[in-house]
């Protein structure tokens, strides 16, 4: 999917493959692999959300059960983290989608001319992710923190209240979101409008369409598939995101989201099946939006 | 989780793209040069394309500066300029900083090892194989990048969990392989589907065995695509904190390091090593686009 | 804006003084061209020599670096491209796969607030015998059809000038002869002015009706086809357009209708209005087809020019003619067609033989570089980089 839509160099005709026992063993050891410590543990944790705690046991002692009310008890606590994560990640999806498509354009049409300036572009698109993702964060949190340059001369300037904090709000989180997933949107996009033949433009040009024109009916459907893959691709981490929102980064008292629902109940309250219970619902949530993809497009896209 | 991907993926295209230009194929499809018309909008788009440049890269200036912050407990207010924290890396906290990131290493070295063996195999029999469960295996892989960190690494606990096995080095390498396959097997695809079968055509042709074959005509050919691959598992493996938090115990390792001292002030010894990381980085692959393309330029002027 | 009505027939084009140049190279040094309304005007020449640039210039997807260009009388040199009354059916045909084949059509029509924009389509296809087609997408096409699409979105516009960049290149020989013929047809049924860019001298030939023979960058001759071939001024044009047997020598003598060349000691006479050198160094040539061959030396003769003794090197035989390569000493080869009349000397490789062609017929040049090599030495491996270097910046200049 995202990776049809990444690599930039032609695939060869390939000759008509054959059936073979050796794709057999060479298939064999990586997807046993997965399927122990993928789908396995997938099961696992659906097993452990239906779990009901020991009788009579300590905190973090649970039995194998059919505990459907699980998921209920974690649906009504925790609607509002529900709600809130898939609304912080669609934000921050909008955002990055416009922040990164006139980067991408630049990069993968203007620039098409100089394709050593084209490569390292690029280094400085993905360059963030040489560094710590945590310490990026951190790092936005300093300097957006109340006492920091920013923040005081803004409120000097009167653009914010006195009373302001940005630190510990939605818009940090979603800020921070979209911070964190710029080059997971810009990428795809790179690499579709890199492929993007200029010649349609001229033709739209030529059919007096203006140059607003031209990319609202031809640049953007055009696009389209980098647009479907780098919303996917920052959609669904964004999601399950827990850093972001935490309260020693950029997050505040009320914008936990799942992710941090989940580790709080699996590393700290040690309640496994609500942990587990909230997984599956991202998880489900998630494979809705991947099916509806993959009935679209197929399988063979996918990779 | 992964915009690396995606930058090993780009990269490893361009290099092949610059390849193939290499080969005579000529300029990319895109129609021919066009001289445009210089006026306001001409500048537009390289402004923004600047200024987010400049957005992107602040945390990593603001993490770098602040590596030589003459700090005392937290790195937060500046004190003064000094390269102690650069020469004396590991005295802090007991060696702390040091111990995890040498963890980290090590489970970086490791998970990639296997990582990339086992995802080099499936990836070349998908694409050189015929079989019948392609669809499926297809969407196997897929899956751990769509699934949210904190999905996988709550599952993987649970399992770990309900399995009775402690948690330490092993399980966090385990885990790091795990999500790491996925991704080695669609870079080093995309490499396998750019290559040329006729090739390996002519080393069959010339009395080459399949073994000799692989070996002699398609492993070297493919090398490119698999450090790649290689050095994204790594990337990934080093800087992944989500999955580590739910699988370590106690073990820590570089990203768990930060977490967990954001909340009492990080040592400016972390941004001391994130910024050595990144630089290291940064120089490997600016290094390689760099040396490609005065490879390039040196053959197209031979004669 | 004229751009928002039909033109009621088309416009008549002219360029003043266009120069354009790229970062590194000259594709056009400076150029004059008028072509009158209604016309179906051809530029011919060979890969990098300019044509497809000055399409793009007419079309407004390059700006000239100087010079004016002129619509219907209207300066339109600073005119954008999406607002010039032009349309150009391109090489690629450019048939946006995201659209059906009627949503191509109707595309232009929608823009410029055209009433009825679908309905015009199907029109448009109808006359291209590809309504049927019409909920299709390009992919689906076989290129022929393509390439009609491409000319129906064009077409459908009604421009005052159609620019049609090299659109047969992609098909097959009986699809191409097919599509020339409609596409004459169409522009006189329709009555627009045609700007036809190509390098192939045949279709050229066949379908305009002015033909500008252009060569790095400039025209070196323009006219009717039968007047280009008939008369060329230039060793290019002789070569290109069609093959011409080219003979060097010094003016020796003249009279009041002719001029006596001394080619390597044989006396050829070209008429005075038929050359443009009348003393000195020049260049005389004659077409294949005018050449006669004989088995023994004809009687001189005061209106024949004969070259001769010499010896076929090759007979080749392509079903209307035979094509004759006879090696003269002293001229190097000649080149003879003879029409499969199944009449006249049928002769073999290595008789002995002379040519000899009407005066009429001969044409003076007004330049005179003859090439002696068959292939120019191009063994360096600097030649070679060099060559691959040019190859891309023409390509990269020119479509």
């Amino acid at each position: 999917m995202a990776f049809a839509a990444f690599t930039t160099a032609e695939a060869q005709p390939q000759a008509p493959r054959k059936s073979s026992r050796i794709a057999l063993l060479l298939l064999l050891p990586g997807i046993l692999y997965l399927v122990l410590f993928f789908l396995t543990p997938l099961v696992s944790l659906l097993l452990t959300s239906l779990q009901a705690p020991l009788e009579y046991g300590d905190i973090g002692q649970y039995q194998y059960a059919f505990n459907w009310q699980n998921y209920v008890d974690v649906m009504t606590a925790y609607w509002p983290h529900i709600l809130r994560s898939f609304g912080y990640a669609l934000a921050a999806t909008v955002f990055a989608l416009l922040f990164s498509y006139p980067l991408a354009y630049f990069i993968g049409v203007t620039a098409r001319r100089w394709p050593l300036l084209q490569s390292l572009m690029l280094v400085l698109v993905i360059a963030p992710f040489f560094i710590s993702f945590l310490l990026r964060t951190l790092a936005w949190k300093q300097i957006l923190s109340d006492e920091s340059f920013v923040i005081t001369s803004l409120k000097a300037l009167s653009l914010l209240g006195p009373d302001a904090h940005f630190t510990g709000t939605p818009f940090a989180v979603i800020f921070g979101l979209t911070y964190n997933f710029i080059p997971f949107m810009t990428l795809p996009l790179y690499t579709t409008l890199e492929r993007l033949d200029l010649r349609y433009l001229e033709a739209g040009s030529d059919l007096y369409a203006n140059p607003f024109t031209v990319f609202r009916k031809i640049t953007i459907p055009l696009s389209m598939p980098g647009i479907v893959a780098g919303t996917l691709l920052t959609f669904i981490p964004a999601a399950g995101d827990y850093v972001n929102a935490s309260r020693d980064f950029l997050g505040g008292p009320d914008t936990q989201m799942m992710g941090n629902v989940i580790e709080a109940n699996f590393l700290v309250l040690l309640n496994y099946p609500a942990a587990a219970a909230l997984s599956i619902i991202l998880m489900a949530a998630i494979l809705v939006l991947v099916g509806v993809y993959v009935k679209r497009s197929g399988t063979e896209d996918l990779l | 989780m992964s915009g690396e991907v995606q930058a090993a993926a780009v990269l490893g295209g361009l290099a092949e793209s610059e390849q193939s230009e290499l080969a005579g194929r000529g300029p990319r499809a895109g129609g021919p040069v066009r001289s445009r018309r210089v006026g306001l909008g001409t500048w537009l788009l390289p402004a923004y394309t600047v200024i987010a440049f400049v957005f992107l890269l602040i945390p990593i200036v603001y993490t770098f500066v602040f590596s030589f912050n003459d700090s005392v407990k937290s790195n937060i207010a500046w004190r003064g300029f000094t390269f102690d924290k650069w020469l004396n890396v590991c005295n802090v906290e007991g060696g702390a900083v040091c111990e995890a990131f040498a963890n980290s290493v090590i489970i970086g070295v490791v998970a990639t090892i296997i990582a990339t063996t086992l995802g080099t195999m499936i990836a070349i029999a998908l694409v050189r194989y015929r079989f019948r469960a392609r669809s499926v295996i297809s969407l196997l892989l897929f899956l751990p990048m769509a699934t949210p960190e904190v999905v996988l690494g709550a599952g993987l606990a649970a399992q770990f969990l309900a399995v009775g096995v402690p948690k330490d080095m092993t399980t966090i390498i385990l885990a790091h392989t795990m999500f790491c396959i996925s991704f080695v097997v669609v870079t080093v695809k995309a490499r396998v589907a750019s290559l040329d079968p006729a090739l390996e055509e002519a080393g069959r042709d010339l009395y080459g065995s399949p073994s000799q074959v692989f070996w002699r005509v398609t492993f070297p050919l493919l090398t490119p695509g698999i450090i790649a691959a290689a050095l994204l598992s790594f990337a990934l493996s080093f800087d992944d904190f989500i999955i580590t938090n739910f699988n370590s115990g106690s073990v820590s390792t570089f990203p768990k390091y930060v977490y967990i001292s954001a909340s009492r002030g990080i040592p400016a010894e972390a941004n001391v090593i994130a910024s050595a990381v990144f630089l290291f980085a940064l120089v490997l692959v600016i290094g390689a686009q760099v040396s490609r393309a005065a490879r390039a330029k040196r053959l197209a002027k031979l004669g | 804006m004229a751009v928002r009505e039909f033109a009621e027939r088309g416009a008549d084009l002219e360029l003043v003084g266009i120069q354009k140049r790229f970062p590194g190279f000259t594709a056009i040094q400076d150029l004059d061209l008028k072509i009158p309304a209604g016309s179906f005007f051809a530029l011919l020449g060979p890969s990098g020599c300019g044509k497809t640039t000055t399409l793009r210039l007419v079309a407004g997807l390059e700006e000239p670096t100087q010079g004016r260009i002129l619509i219907g009388g209207k300066d339109v040199t600073s005119t954008r491209s999406h607002e010039r009354p032009v349309n150009t059916v391109f090489q690629s045909y450019a048939l946006f796969p995201h659209m059906s084949i009627i949503e191509n059509v109707a595309f232009g029509l929608k823009r410029r607030r055209i009433a009825d924009p679908v309905g015009k389509a199907h029109e448009a296809l109808r006359l291209v015998e590809l309504d049927h087609l019409a909920q299709r997408r390009p992919q689906q096409l076989s290129g022929g059809q393509q390439q009609r699409v491409a000319l129906a979105r064009a077409i459908v516009n009604r421009p005052a000038l159609l620019l049609l960049d090299e659109p047969l290149g992609a098909l097959d020989l009986k699809l191409r002869r097919q599509m020339q013929l409609e596409l004459k047809t169409i522009q006189e049924e329709v009555g627009l002015t045609f700007l036809h860019v190509t390098h192939d001298q045949e279709e050229a030939m066949t379908m305009a009706d002015t033909v500008a023979v252009m060569n790095k960058g400039a025209i070196e001759q323009m006219g009717a086809p039968a007047q280009l071939y008939d008369l060329p001024r230039t060793v290019f044009v002789a070569n290109f357009l069609g093959q011409s047997n080219l003979f060097s020598g010094e003016v020796v003598g003249s009279t009041d209708t002719a001029v006596s060349v001394d080619v390597g000691g044989t006396r050829l006479v070209v008429p005075k209005a038929r050359a443009h050198r009348h003393n000195g160094a020049v260049t005389v040539g004659v077409r294949p087809e005018k050449v006669s061959l004989h088995i023994e030396a004809p009687a001189p003769s005061a209106d024949r020019n004969v070259v001769g003794p010499g010896r076929v090197l090759d007979v080749s035989f392509s079903g209307v003619s035979t094509q004759y390569l006879v090696d003269v000493p002293g001229h190097g080869t000649v080149l003879v067609f003879a029409q499969n009349t199944g009449s006249g000397p049928s002769v073999g490789v290595g008789d002995e033989v002379w040519s000899s062609w009407l005066v009429e017929h001969g044409f003076g040049l007004d330049d005179g570089a003859v090439e002696t090599d068959r292939f120019p030495a191009d063994d360096s491996t600097t030649a070679i980089a060099a060559q691959r270097r040019d190859d891309l910046v023409a390509e990269l200049g020119e479509g």
